[in-house]
């Protein structure tokens, strides 16, 4: 069944965006990521023009977030205090990211910059995930041997301005946390996405948070960076397609809430393990396109540069 | 302009041995929730005062053209190993969709000075102007590849039915990936290759009902509509998790 979407005036089939917003969904309750780097690729390649589909892919991971940073509140697993000040660096970053962006327009080739920062991000976070997450899970086979603690005393725990952070077991200064905030920011700006595939492996192995408060937390950050953006798209590029957004979002917040349930099921090395694979492959595919030569050279936009 | 120009000129030929009379499937296209393209039945007769004169073979061409919106055409390069945009031509008139149809390849029906005055063919609908790269031609071409793949551009040269001379009749199909605005339709008559009579209608296409409603709230009232997108996205996130949770129960 066919449905015309208004604002990106295309006809899709509606069972596919339904399925398209259910795997995402439970990949998005399963890691806590948004699942936008996930899902923004695949609108592109059914034809949703890009700018639409960063817009409205903004709007789908505020619900599908939502949903599942309900499923981690009852479940206790969300760290309020973490998530506002990761929040306060985050609104800081995306400002940041929409000054960067637009610059970065003026000089063209904006298109390029984010699929390198994809390219480069996935692939850097993905492989130091899976690497970490292997040898977790040979530790933790070996008969006798004991999982080594990873909570190290680092220098993140030398500076000043400490805080109680109760629910992930923290008692460590809130400038980490603030520039992790910040740095995600930025980079979900220029990226179009959440950025929890970028806070998710910097809250576990930069500010040494136990992984499943971490899923819950990221969660509770990204629905307000995403609906930051959403409104900022909805404003000043009028790219938001309601139509498309609800019929990937219904798909997506069921899916969310299955791959909550998965998640908890799962043990942490092993989500790890699958979360960094996920991320290898998207990174693997954008480096495939940038490397070998496109059927078609020639592209099409919307007039002017 | 230049199309004006030219129908003027035709306009004042002399008295027409043979004219069009033509008739439509439909008035308008609207453009609904569950729209999955259509088509237009563009048919019609030549109305004669005397019995054809045997100079010159008769030529119906029926183009159907979008609103015209500026187009940016890139080309990708290799550099330093990886495949980047690097020359790009802005194409200042490209209809968002042209269909040419005729009842027998367009070169046989139509001379190239005529063709250069209407702008009828492909080729010639779909003009850059200034463009300050090489080749540039090649640019246009990939315009009308990527767009003929849409099914935006059609060349269709068997696709007017004419039938004794006297009447004619041709399907135009339309994509789903329409792009609103009035639609230009357009009826040459051609013998000898020259054109002896034309006839120009439009057809709007336009969004109805809710997709109307949302197209139009999205742009008067984009912050309302903004906040709207939210509300529901929030309402359907608790709601999910609402209903879930007494599922479980």
């Amino acid at each position: 069944m066919q449905i015309y979407l208004p604002i990106a005036e295309v006809s899709v089939n509606i069972f596919l965006l339904l399925g398209l917003g259910g795997i995402v969904g439970v990949l998005s309750g399963m890691f806590g990521v948004g699942g936008g780097f996930l899902m923004t690729p695949l609108l592109f390649f059914i034809g949703i023009p890009p700018a639409v589909a960063v817009a409205t892919e903004a709007n789908q991971i505020v619900a599908s977030s939502f949903s599942g940073v309900l499923a981690h509140l009852k479940r206790k697993t969300v760290d309020l205090r973490m998530g506002t000040v990761l929040l306060i660096g985050g609104l800081v970053g995306s400002g940041f990211g929409i000054i960067l962006f637009n610059y970065l327009k003026s000089l063209g080739q904006v298109e390029l910059l984010v699929q390198l920062c994809y390219v480069v991000f996935l692939g850097m976070i993905g492989s130091l995930m899976f690497i970490e997450s292997l040898k977790a899970i040979r530790n933790a086979s070996k008969p006798g041997g004991a999982v080594p603690k990873r909570r190290k005393h680092n220098w993140v725990h030398n500076l000043p301005f400490k805080m109680k952070f109760r629910v992930s077991g923290l008692y460590i200064s809130v400038i980490p946390p603030l520039l992790v905030g910040v740095l995600v920011g930025i980079l979900a700006a220029i990226m179009g996405v959440g950025g929890g595939f970028i806070m998710v492996p910097a809250m576990i192995y930069l500010l040494g948070m136990p992984t499943k408060v971490v899923v819950g937390t990221s969660l509770f950050q990204i629905i307000f960076v995403t609906a930051f953006t959403t409104m900022l798209h909805a404003t000043t590029n009028f790219t938001v397609d309601v139509v498309l957004a609800v019929l990937l979002l219904v798909g997506g917040v069921i899916g969310a809430q299955i791959g909550t349930r998965i998640g908890v099921k799962m043990k942490a090395e092993q989500l790890r393990i699958w979360l960094a694979i996920m991320v290898l492959a998207v990174c693997g595919k954008l480096a495939f396109d940038l490397l070998v030569m496109p059927a078609e050279l020639y592209s099409l936009g919307t007039g002017g540069h | 302009m230049i199309r004006l120009i030219a129908l003027f000129l035709i306009l004042a030929l002399p008295a027409k041995a043979e004219e069009i009379v033509l008739g439509l499937s439909r008035d308008e296209v609207a453009i609904t929730a569950t729209f999955e393209g259509s088509e237009i039945l563009i048919f019609g007769a030549i109305k004669r005062d005397a019995p054809p004169d045997a100079d010159g073979d008769l030529g119906v061409i029926v183009t159907v053209a979008g609103p015209d919106r500026p187009v940016t055409v890139r080309k990708k390069d290799r550099r330093l190993g990886i495949w980047i945009n690097t020359d790009a031509v802005d194409v200042d008139v490209a209809p968002t969709f042209y269909a040419v149809a005729t009842n027998r390849p367009l070169e046989e029906i139509l001379t190239f000075t005529e063709d250069l005055n209407t702008r009828v063919s492909m080729q010639r609908a779909i003009r850059s102007v200034g463009a300050t790269v090489e080749d540039a031609e090649s640019f246009t071409d990939a315009l009308i590849r990527i767009r003929s793949e849409q099914g935006l551009y059609q060349t269709l040269p068997t696709g007017v039915l004419v039938q004794e001379e006297a009447l004619f009749r041709t399907l135009i199909p339309l994509p789903a990936n329409l792009t609103e605005g009035d639609y230009k339709a357009e009826i040459y008559l051609t013998r000898g290759r020259e054109i002896i009579d034309f006839y120009v209608t439009t057809i709007p296409v336009k969004k109805v009902g809710l997709e109307r409603w949302l197209y139009n709230l999205a742009h008067d009232n984009p912050f309302l509509y903004g906040l709207m997108s939210l509300s529901i996205a929030i309402a359907a996130g608790w709601g999910a998790s609402a209903a879930f949770s007494v599922f479980r129960r």
